[in-house]
């Protein structure tokens, strides 16, 4: 790859594909690219810089997502689409906040893209509803769900660092761990 | 088998750690029981939720790292379209000057309401006194006027011809009317309905009663039909209903009223006072009520008060025609005391004059 190619904007199937592949510099490059944009839009509309970030982060993780379960056909342009979410998102906490006024400042032509970021919203309540029961759960389950769920660490690595005696003892731990977990996770409303 | 040995059961089951023949065996229990393969898709879901949720967290990990590198601070400058001060005013506060204005237009409703000022009260009484006191200068204007015309008022201004009305008292061509209507004349004619002119002579006046009689001299002058109305001694009572027929202009004219004082300006009891609006022709007209008696001589001299008009009581004119040298015999039937007034009217043409003076 050319170095320009890797400080400029990619171009719309050099991010799906990156993305594919776990791509730490496309991603980047991806999030400095249109960045700007959507600061400006929120910026001018009612909105702050970290408003901005939370707004452009969730879309990114949106087309993120959409891109890696393979459903994403992208049928505009990409910085038309990324715009679109995030002004509809935009939309969606001004009125949460009772701030719309009725009229928004826009920068860029939009698509409709209610659907997606519907979508997008049932999977954020699972994911706090899971955040918050790992909080729950508390030491040292936390960290050997985390360790064995997510880090793949295997049962021998989690015994020994955590001083358990033998595998079998982690083992019946970490399934007591789950169990609490599932329990404290679906008592959430 | 427990829980937490079920669990792992499930979990080398899916991750593919059981040998062939464990695997077969585990999946006949769960192909038999529902519950445990229940508990297999629940596990994987919830499996995969959690590393789904690392992922996340992994993601945003990245994400923020990402930009931590972006100076907004600087972008933000530079994107920020600055909108005049008064938008951003009204962007920021726009809630609570709404509700600041809507206070403050009530509260100016409710002053306004309270002090009665939307009831119009104030400036209709405001319009009403400025009314007044325009009248009450008018009023001093007029009484200036009227003070000032008091000397010119008896002596009456005849300028040239001047014509009344008068009636006739007897078949043979006497004559009632005003002494005002012939005081300044040299000659006298009257001139009945068909136009016809005939030459008159005054034979008695009594100017402190406003009272003359003619005596038609002309020679082509041929006797009227006996008088169809008769005269009236006795006082008339108030609100009568009252007529009289005149030459106010060059053609007769009736008008109609009531009776609506015994007494004239000042409680002068020779006068009636009525409501009929006559004019100066008028002046020597009969007054009749509504069953033909002549009961006034009409006296239509200015009044200050507006609609308030005199004649001549009857009483008077009769001690006026007993006074008279020659005595003369009234007619003392009455023809019109059964009629409409329409036909009262018509039979009354014949004995009404236009009394035509010319002047010294």
């Amino acid at each position: 790859m050319s170095k320009e190619s890797n400080n400029g904007i990619p171009t719309d199937s050099e991010v799906i594909l990156g993305i594919l592949n776990n791509s730490e510099s496309v991603l980047k490059r991806l999030y400095l690219a249109y960045f700007p944009m959507v600061l400006q839009l929120i910026i001018n509309n009612n909105g702050n810089r970290d408003d901005a970030k939370d707004i452009y982060q969730e879309a990114i993780i949106i087309l993120y997502n959409k891109v890696k379960t393979g459903d994403f056909e992208l049928s505009s342009k990409l910085k038309t689409y990324i715009y679109s979410i995030c002004r509809r998102l935009w939309l969606k906490r001004l009125s949460q906040m009772n701030r719309y006024g009725g009229d928004i400042k826009d920068f860029q032509e939009y698509l409709a893209v209610d659907d997606e970021t519907e979508k997008n919203n049932e999977r954020d309540m699972q994911f706090n509803k899971m955040g918050n029961a790992l909080h729950l759960l508390g030491e040292p389950c936390k960290t050997i769900i985390e360790d064995f769920y997510i880090n793949n660490r295997s049962m021998q690595e989690i015994c020994e660092s955590f001083g358990y005696t033998n595998a079998d003892n982690a083992k019946t731990q970490k399934y007591k761990c789950l169990q609490r977990l599932k329990k404290l996770f679906f008592q959430q409303k | 088998m427990s829980d937490d040995q079920l669990l792992e059961l499930i979990e080398k089951y899916l991750n593919g750690e059981m040998t062939g023949e464990e695997r077969a065996s585990f999946e006949i229990l769960r192909n038999e029981n529902a519950d445990i393969n229940n508990r297999v898709a629940e596990h994987k879901q919830f499996t995969s939720l959690i590393r789904q949720y690392g992922e996340r967290l992994e993601l945003e990990k990245r994400l923020d790292a990402i930009h931590d590198e972006i100076d907004v601070h600087a972008l933000e400058e530079e994107l920020m379209i600055n909108p005049p001060w008064i938008v951003q005013l009204w962007r920021n506060h726009h809630s609570k000057i709404s509700v600041a204005a809507s206070i403050a237009i009530f509260a100016v409703l409710c002053t306004l309401f309270f002090t009665g000022y939307l009831s119009n009260r104030e400036v209709n009484y405001i319009q009403l006194r400025d009314k007044i006191n325009r009248i009450g200068k008018t009023t001093d204007q007029l009484k200036n006027k009227v003070n000032n015309l008091t000397p010119q008022r008896s002596a009456f201004v005849n300028p040239g011809d001047f014509r009344g009305t008068g009636f006739a008292i007897t078949a043979g061509g006497l004559i009632a009317t005003n002494y005002h209507v012939i005081e300044k004349a040299d000659s006298v004619y009257v001139e009945n309905a068909a136009g016809k002119s005939f030459k008159a002579e005054v034979l008695r006046s009594e100017p402190e009663n406003d009272i003359a009689i003619l005596k038609i001299i002309d020679t082509s002058f041929r006797n009227l039909s006996p008088i169809p109305y008769t005269f009236k001694r006795s006082e008339s009572d108030l609100a009568e209903s009252v007529y009289t027929y005149g030459y106010s202009q060059d053609t007769p004219v009736y008008d109609d009223g009531k009776l609506t004082s015994a007494n004239g300006l000042n409680g002068d009891s020779l006068n009636y006072q009525i409501s009929i609006p006559v004019n100066r022709g008028n002046s020597g007209g009969p007054l009749m009520d509504s069953r033909g008696n002549v009961i006034g001589i009409i006296q239509a001299k200015q009044s200050q008060m507006e609609g308030v008009h005199f004649a001549v009581k009857a009483s008077y004119l009769l001690n006026a025609i007993d006074s008279l040298d020659k005595k003369v015999s009234l007619n003392n039937k009455n023809i019109l005391a059964n009629l409409n007034t329409v036909q009262q009217v018509k039979k009354l043409k014949n004995y009404v004059f236009m009394v035509k003076v010319y002047g010294k």
